[in-house]
């Protein structure tokens, strides 16, 4: 046998799953939110998501020909960041905002930390707060909040979203149940539940991102705990607050954070346990924001502060060794 | 009850090639090199002589020390030479006495006579296991007399044999099992009274349904024997591990077997015993699986020891045009052959020979912290922090993340979506780490 052999370390032998395996997965299962958001907010929603694909792509792609690094585009990861990023927006923002949120997202939440692997932050989510600091009307005013499509008109009628209804009439002084503010603009759990309410265009539908997610428990690449920790927490904390639990796991973009944003693997703990702290601390910020805070929502900004305590908590959560015994006393 | 550890993960297991192919003897090789350091320990030393005649069975070495074993000649002829042959599992060259065959496999007077081994004290088998050179068979190649003799504050309760055989691939233990379970219980009963235990555990995975079937068959009867099935998942076979599984123990980190009261050995290994004592037989020859998609017609085999790696293969037919690596041992923790003049030696379970499509050699990508690797690891350590530290060189960091207690059992790498080679990083930081502690 005169063919040369090759020789490395084992195992020899590898798993055929990759990254870009991952990513792609992760994209199919966004399908059925991609849908709704198409069902619910028009062809624009899609515009806005091929908009912010394609400028993450491209962002990622030029820089890394800039720096001479090997291109990767094609492992998916910058139309993943693309997607959720287009998820953030109202549908009614101009364009071009979307397309600099994309920019700025993969330029500077990902690229100046030396790319896939080493952001210490969501991309998606540096790319919404980007946009919401520098155009916070066009983010967040009622112009842009757009009435869901109801079939008979194809106008989108400007709308404020159920978070941002229900804390206005608290602020005024309101003393009606959660439920009966949102029963007067015809706003139910159901509608809540599949997404026919205005907000952002990925957000809204729980039912067409939970079909996603448990499709991604299924096949191992969402550690279920990080949702379970995450929604059980804001369930629980505003149920003893006196809110309306319900309303506060539905509405507003808590589906799409803890489905999505928050098990990013990249930027959540790296255990079990360390996932579990993570979830526990989203919960907790996120109620506290939407509570006390001045924003009616509070998801994304938990997200990005939980993500720079991630290296403290894999610190603090590492696995008790096999075998391990604490010392003896002499 | 479900007989497992947390953690591993079970690969396509490959076994499909070989494990129907009945225990096969190879003929002797023509030439045998044999390395005088084939186990855990010290090197032995030579005491023939070139142009020395030597048969089958007749020492050629004597131990270099209480932990190491002596080798015996497996074929019958004249040594050649003494000289620098690359040794598979080692990775370099090393000393090795190179015999060549008359042709005759005349035996060494007294090897192969029967005794009434029943009449023999627990030295006296400790001496013949010794003397046989008998080292564990699964691939570590400790010396089996000095896991038999633990200090006299420790007492041993359990003798757990390892039939587990979780490498992919490998079918030599299996096979073993199904064709002489007689000689591999009549070995555990041997060392248990060696070591006074009063229990045997035969450990199988459960992807071996026959084996279990016979060994539970010919156990019945005995009360203190026990088969269990275990689940089938790498590293179920890992020492620690296969411990667990049996008596639910973990064994303390940095501790042995016998911490807990347990010696575990390979059921190749209870074969060798039984054979040494019994029999009068030294270990010169062992099975080996030799299989893999890209070998013509896959086999396990009875060789000799010091049979170069080339007439194995060459016996099964030749490998087919795909082949991309040759393996000594199993696909996860074997060792990469880069000669084929390397022999086989007393851990060489088998020889496989991979194709690219399986064994393929990828580019690593940044590790995106999925977290595979951490829900893996039989051992519960972070591999991919302990990797970052060794590739930036901080070995005490390493160190304490536990880089010492990996076994090296690669389920960390197996897994990793972005092909990151961990295995190779632990090899260099505990090498690194071993050289920094002689230097102190």
């Amino acid at each position: 046998m005169d063919k040369m052999l090759i020789v490395s370390a084992n195992p020899h032998i590898r798993d055929k799953s990759s990254i870009a395996k991952i990513m792609y997965i992760v994209i199919l299962s966004l399908v059925p939110a991609i849908f709704a958001s198409y069902w619910f907010f028009g062809f624009r929603a899609i515009i806005l998501i091929l908009i912010a694909m394609v400028s993450c792509v491209v962002t990622e792609a030029a820089i890394q020909k800039f720096r001479k690094k090997p291109v990767t585009v094609y492992d998916g990861s910058a139309i993943l960041t693309g997607i959720l990023l287009a998820f953030n927006v109202p549908a009614n923002i101009p364009w071009w905002i979307v397309m600099l949120g994309s920019v700025f997202a993969i330029a500077i939440a990902k690229q100046a930390f030396g790319g896939l692997g080493y952001n210490i932050f969501n991309p998606a989510l540096i790319g919404r707060a980007f946009m919401l600091a520098s155009w916070p009307v066009e983010m967040t005013s009622n112009k842009f909040w757009t009435q869901p499509y109801t079939g008979e008109t194809m106008d989108a009628i400007s709308s404020a979203t159920p978070l941002n209804l229900v804390k206005t009439a608290l602020k005024d002084g309101s003393t009606k149940e959660t439920v009966e503010i949102l029963a007067e603009k015809g706003i139910g759990y159901w509608e809540l539940f599949i997404g026919n309410v205005s907000g952002c265009i990925g957000e809204t539908s729980f039912l067409a991102l939970l079909i996603g997610v448990i499709a991604l428990i299924i096949l191992g690449l969402v550690n279920w705990r990080v949702p379970f920790f995450y929604i059980g927490t804001v369930f629980i904390m505003t149920w003893l607050m006196g809110y309306d639990p319900i309303f506060h796991v539905l509405a507003g973009g808590l589906a799409l954070g803890a489905f999505y944003m928050a098990t990013d693997m990249v930027t959540s703990p790296i255990s079990n346990n360390g996932n579990i702290i993570f979830a526990l601390g989203l919960g907790f910020l996120t109620v506290s924001i939407r509570v006390w805070g001045g924003y009616p929502e509070g998801v994304s900004y938990s997200i990005l502060i939980m993500n720079c305590l991630v290296p403290l908590i894999n610190k603090f959560s590492v696995p008790k060794k096999f075998g391990f015994v604490k010392p003896k006393k002499a | 009850m479900k007989y497992t550890f947390s953690g591993g993960y079970h690969p396509p297991d490959g076994k499909s090639y070989s494990e129907k192919m009945p225990i096969e003897k190879m003929p002797s090789p023509k030439i045998a090199a044999i390395h005088l350091h084939q186990q855990f320990g010290a090197p032995s030393k030579a005491i023939v002589n070139i142009g020395d005649e030597v048969k089958v069975g007749q020492p050629i070495s004597e131990a270099g020390g209480f932990v190491s074993a002596p080798v015996h000649s497996s074929i019958s002829g004249k040594v050649k030479a003494i000289a620098k042959i690359t040794d598979a599992a080692a990775g370099n060259k090393s000393d090795a006495v190179i015999i060549e065959s008359d042709g005759k496999d005349e035996m060494f007077p007294g090897v192969g006579e029967k005794s009434d081994y029943s009449q023999f004290t627990a030295d006296e088998i400790k001496k013949k296991i010794a003397a046989a050179g008998i080292t564990g068979m699964g691939g570590a190649r400790f010396p089996t007399h000095v896991k038999l003799s633990p200090p006299a504050e420790k007492k041993i309760n359990y003798i757990i044999l390892n039939g587990v055989e979780c490498e992919p691939y490998l079918t030599a233990d299996d096979r073993l099992m199904q064709e002489s379970p007689d000689t591999i219980i009549e070995g555990l009963k041997l060392m248990m009274k060696v070591t006074g235990a009063e229990k045997g555990i035969i450990g199988i995975e459960k992807n071996k349904p026959e084996s279990i079937r016979i060994m539970k068959e010919k156990t019945a009867s005995m009360h203190d024997i026990k088969v269990i099935d275990l689940e089938v998942k790498y590293p179920q076979g890992g020492e620690k591990q296969l411990i667990f599984a049996s008596i639910g123990k973990e064994v303390p980190s940095g501790g042995l077997p016998m911490d807990v009261g347990v010696v575990v050995s390979n059921v190749g290994t209870a074969n060798a015993v039984y054979e040494a004592v019994a029999m009068n037989k030294p270990f010169y020859e062992r099975v080996v699986s030799v299989t893999g998609e890209s070998i013509a017609s896959p086999k396990n085999l009875l060789v000799r020891i010091g049979t170069p790696t080339s007439e194995l293969i060459e016996f099964c037919g030749g490998v087919k045009e795909d082949v991309f690596k040759v393996i000594n041992g199993g696909p996860m923790m074997g060792a990469a052959m880069y000669s084929m003049e390397a022999p086989v030696h007393k851990g060489t379970s088998g020889i496989l020979c991979l194709s690219k499509e399986n064994a393929a050699v990828y580019e690593e990508q940044p590790c995106i912290s999925c977290g595979k690797c951490v829900s893996v690891c039989p051992l519960r350590l972070v591999p991919t922090e302990i990797q970052m530290n060794v590739q930036y060189k901080k070995y005490e960091q390493a160190e304490k993340l536990g880089i010492m207690d990996c076994m090296l059992c690669g389920t960390c790498a197996y897994v990793c979506p972005a092909k990151r080679n961990l295995v190779h990083y632990f090899k260099i930081g505990r090498a690194k780490i071993a050289e920094m502690k002689r230097k102190k």
